[in-house]
């Protein structure tokens, strides 16, 4: 018969392991804190004295630097709406259609989506962009990410949409509504919410995507910030750590913006169920 | 003679029609173009890129040519290295310690509770380049903070990315990705009654004694299914070629790096779509035995 | 208002066929509940008249037009849903006037006319609010609204008030049976409540696996049920229905079973050919029973199985030897104790007799 541990050891022992954890897992991005606020910053972790924001300054000039943000931008709003849009449409029908097969389309469909990731994909990806004679643009990026994150979000949205009650269109069509109509003014407001949730997760992934735009696009106007900021630190030679680190703060703000926003309208769970 | 439907049957074409062009253009074809290009010896320049040859199983016998199969550079290598790679990272690393986060959330205060989670999913949500950055400071030789808490424990500093790379990218990757596992079991410590808990409290159960008899048995599907998808996902991950580009000398060469370079660096599409279909068909067996696992879960939740 | 008529209707869902074969035909203005336990296939007709589900064979008829593969919102019909459809971001009162905007009426003219229909329902003063900030009877009071905000030929309900408590229940049925009077509404209801039913029903049909047993005014049903499955489905609490041994001599009817002791019953021809079997099955009603006294010559007999006093009768069931149940309404305020004995008393006009196959068999002074 072992004596029950002593709760209050037991308490802070776990306390213990959590601070420390926590601390480790935060270490990396201390140096984030300070180091675009600090005029000198290098790669080494200093308070910064005074905290000065000209680094912000200094990225605002730089045309190249803003021109990829701008890139991001056309290149996750272009995405974004084509995923909304084809996905609601496309989720809708297979939630409320009688297409033959549905169940066995999404089942393949998601079977695909996981087995073309991009790092098998590269080649036939960049063949098939080339064909198209589109490489080196925004469109072709913006197709590929439309193309690669629609699957997923067909299948969130779609379970979404059978979860609102049939009754709803049809006692709209009881009332003399069109399949058309019923859609437009009873469905479509109430698949809002589901629609936000991709819009939001669609976004973050494409705003910090590396990989797709590194491949497809070649001149500097058009690459995205994730690549600009990739080739300002690889360069042989010392990265300009002022530039960098404000620059990626800026880049990084889009995305926790959305996380504060998807975490307070919906919670954590947002983020749990969406990677899966 | 028509039946009534919510969306008709031709209407419902109609709605499915963009998202089928789009997933057929980008994911289904591809599926089968690299499979057809894995058959020739196709490249980006010279002759032998507007005109390729079918070379049947070439590549494939190039890949698989043991007498290369281990060479630092060489596919072997690489499948290999991503392997060892997946076990440490995803298998151990992001599966273990996202059960012990978890794990501590549920039983420390919601102050400590919310540092914890909020570093921890920082480290998730940020964008890649800019923790591949931030881990590249981090682990700077003369200034990076990894290397001032070594010199202040009276530790000797280490040149991370040069001695011991790999060891670099499975800590990164663990540290990157142990947020989803925390979250998922997270919730599914939170869907089993706190009774159950409160009735192993009283009977003067520990701590472990609780995580080992009563959480873990009950959130065992959701165990393996976090594992098929954490090793699918760190099989695919690219991100670590943002830290060491696979160097150096090809010992953080990970097979999604090594396809990158045989395809855009070497330009040998032939061979580097060969490598894809060898990635698709290991991923085709990770996301097979997960669906058969995601049906059968409703049952195993009980 | 319109006339509704099933023609030899059969639906199937793949390979599980939820009505077979049905035929009604119902008349102008009369208020028609379609009865049953789940999966009885009420539901079914229901969305069948309303063009929600296609008959896989058959014709339905509304008002003498052909209306099997019309779209609903060509049907001339309104509905009220089980979980009341309204629509979450749209208020009350655009709730109320959606069909009427459907039908391109200017949004004065449709306010308007909701605000006639919810005073009518008293929820007049509700129509700026969305339905999560109003109450179920509301919602209830709402989705009829909606219904009723413009002409329809019939008024089809899917278990309106399943969702309401009792109270409410109770209200709400008081109200439609109200404005069925004032209207003369043609509609088909559906519920599973037989309270509701004879409550507000012209004409019940009861229905079991898809088929319809009975089809008739609630008295009929409740006096005369055509079968057993009628007889203990209609009533609260159910007519007892007592498994006897059957035979026919010396010119009576003897009927044996535990605890049953009962006159002999002068046989009819009816009674005489489904005595051939020897089973039958004897129903009388709770409020049929009283406690035992001299002179009785119909009694069963048991132990006190459960006594709930209701407030104003008392629910006294006795178990008969053979572990048969039979409830008696007892107006008394007399104490039986659990394991007594227990005698009640019927009189023999108001048995119930049915043959081995549940079929009622017709009382001598029947047709």
């Amino acid at each position: 018969m072992k004596k029950p541990p002593n709760i209050f050891v037991r308490r802070t022992v776990f306390s213990a392991a959590a601070t420390f954890l926590g601390t480790v897992f935060a270490l990396p991005l201390v140096w984030f804190v300070f180091a675009p606020f600090n005029a000198r910053a290098e790669l080494g972790l200093a308070i910064p004295s005074p905290f000065t924001l000209s680094n912000f300054a200094t990225v605002f000039q730089n045309t190249f630097a803003m021109q990829a943000l701008l890139n991001s931008l056309i290149q996750a709003a272009g995405g974004v709406v084509l995923v909304g849009g084809a996905a609601t449409l496309a989720a809708y029908a297979l939630s409320r259609s009688p297409i033959p097969g549905k169940g066995a389309v999404t089942y393949i469909l998601l079977l695909f989506s996981s087995v073309v990731s991009g790092s098998a994909a590269m080649v036939p990806i960049f063949l098939i962009i080339s064909a198209a004679g589109l490489i080196d643009t925004h469109l072709a990026v913006i197709l590929v990410f439309a193309g690669g994150l629609l699957p997923t979000a067909m299948f969130i949205l779609r379970d979404f949409i059978d979860a609102i009650p049939r009754s709803y269109e049809e006692s709209a069509m009881v009332a003399g509504a069109s399949p058309l109509q019923a859609f437009f003014d009873v469905a479509l407001p109430v698949i809002r919410p589901g629609i936000v949730v991709v819009v939001v997760w669609a976004f973050v992934n494409i705003w910090g995507s590396f990989l797709i735009p590194f491949i497809l696009l070649r001149s500097d106007k058009l690459m995205p910030a994730s690549v600009a900021i990739y080739s300002f630190y690889s360069e042989a030679g010392t990265p300009i750590v002022t530039l960098l680190a404000a620059y990626s703060l800026i880049y990084s703000l889009p995305v926790i913006a959305l996380y504060l926003f998807a975490n307070w309208k919906f919670g954590f769970r947002f983020f749990g169920g969406i990677k899966s | 003679m028509k039946t009534f439907s919510l969306l008709s049957t031709r209407a419902g074409a109609l709605f499915l029609a963009p998202a089928s062009a789009l997933v057929g253009v980008f994911v289904i074809i591809p599926f089968f173009w690299v499979i057809v290009v894995s058959f020739t010896n196709r490249t980006l320049l010279g002759r032998t890129a507007v005109d390729p040859d079918f070379v049947g199983l070439q590549n494939y016998f190039a890949l698989f040519n043991p007498a290369t199969f281990f060479t630092r550079g060489q596919f072997g290598f690489s499948l290999i290295l991503t392997i060892q790679f997946v076990l440490l990272s995803a298998l151990i690393g992001q599966a273990l310690l996202g059960l012990l986060l978890a794990w501590l959330s549920q039983t420390v205060t919601p102050t400590l509770k919310s540092f914890l989670q909020t570093a921890v999913i920082a480290a998730w949500i940020l964008p890649e380049v800019v923790i591949g950055f931030a881990w590249f400071a981090f682990l700077d030789y003369d200034n990076g903070t990894l290397n001032m808490i070594m010199r202040g424990l009276g530790l000797p500093p280490g040149d991370w990315l040069l001695q011991q790379p790999f060891w670099v990218i499975v800590f990164f990757n663990t540290w990157r990705g142990a947020a989803f596992s925390m979250m998922l079991f997270n919730s599914a410590f939170q869907s089993i009654p706190p009774s159950y808990f409160q009735a192993a409290d009283v009977a003067g159960a520990t701590s472990w004694q609780k995580l080992r008899d009563i959480a873990l048995p009950l959130i065992r599907g959701h165990v393996v299914t976090d594992l098929i998808l954490i090793t699918m996902w760190t099989f695919n991950v690219f991100t670590p070629f943002l830290l060491t580009h696979g160097g150096p000398s090809y010992r953080t060469e990970i097979l999604s790096i090594y396809t990158y370079r045989i395809a855009f660096k070497d330009f040998e599409f032939g061979k580097g779509a060969a490598v894809g279909v060898v990635i698709m068909l290991i991923n085709l067996a990770f996301a097979l035995v997960y669906l058969r696992l995601a049906h059968k879960k409703p049952v195993e939740a009980e | 208002m319109a006339s509704v008529e099933f023609q030899n209707i059969s639906k199937s869902f793949g390979a599980f066929v939820a009505v077979p074969d049905i035929s009604f035909q119902i008349a102008d203005g009369e208020f028609i509940c379609l009865l049953g336990p789940s999966g009885c296939g009420k539901t079914t007709s229901l969305r069948m008249i309303a063009g929600l589900e296609t008959p896989s064979s058959g014709r339905v008829m509304i008002g003498g037009r052909d209306v099997t593969y019309l779209h609903p919102k060509d049907r001339g019909i309104s509905m009220v849903f089980q979980d009341y459809a309204l629509y979450p971001h749209m208020n009350i009162a655009d709730n109320i006037a959606y069909p009427l905007k459907v039908r391109g009426e200017q949004e004065t003219k449709r306010h308007a006319r909701a605000k006639e229909v919810a005073d009518v329902l008293k929820i007049g003063d509700l129509l700026k609010r969305l339905p999560s900030q109003i109450s179920g009877g509301q919602q209830q009071r709402t989705s009829l609204a909606r219904a009723l905000v413009y002409p329809s030929e019939v008024y089809l309900f899917d278990e309106p008030l399943s969702n309401l408590d009792a109270k409410l229940r109770l209200e709400a049925r008081g109200f439609l049976n109200h404005l069925q009077r004032d209207m003369g509404m043609t509609a088909v209801y559906v519920t599973h409540d037989q309270a509701e039913a004879m409550a507000l029903a012209t004409r019940i049909a009861v229905m079991d696996k898809g088929r319809i047993v009975q089809f008739a005014p609630p008295i009929e049903i409740y006096r005369r049920p055509a079968t057993t499955f009628v007889a203990n489905f209609v009533g609260n609490p159910p007519m007892n229905l007592v498994p006897v041994e059957a035979s026919v001599g010396e010119g009576a009817l003897h009927l044996r079973a535990e605890g049953l002791q009962l006159a002999p019953i002068a046989p009819t021809e009816a009674i005489a050919k489904a005595a051939k079997s020897g089973r039958m099955t004897l129903g009388v009603r709770p409020e049929h029973l009283r406690i035992a006294g001299q002179g009785d010559q119909n009694i069963v007999s048991g132990e006190l199985f459960a006594n709930e006093n209701m407030g104003p009768e008392s629910l006294v069931t006795l178990e008969r030897g053979d572990n048969g149940r039979v409830t008696a309404r007892i107006f008394t305020d007399d104490e039986i104790k659990v394991g007594t004995s227990v005698h009640l008393a019927f009189d023999t006009r108001h048995v119930t007799l049915f043959d081995d196959s549940g079929a009622r068999i017709p009382a001598a002074d029947e047709r």
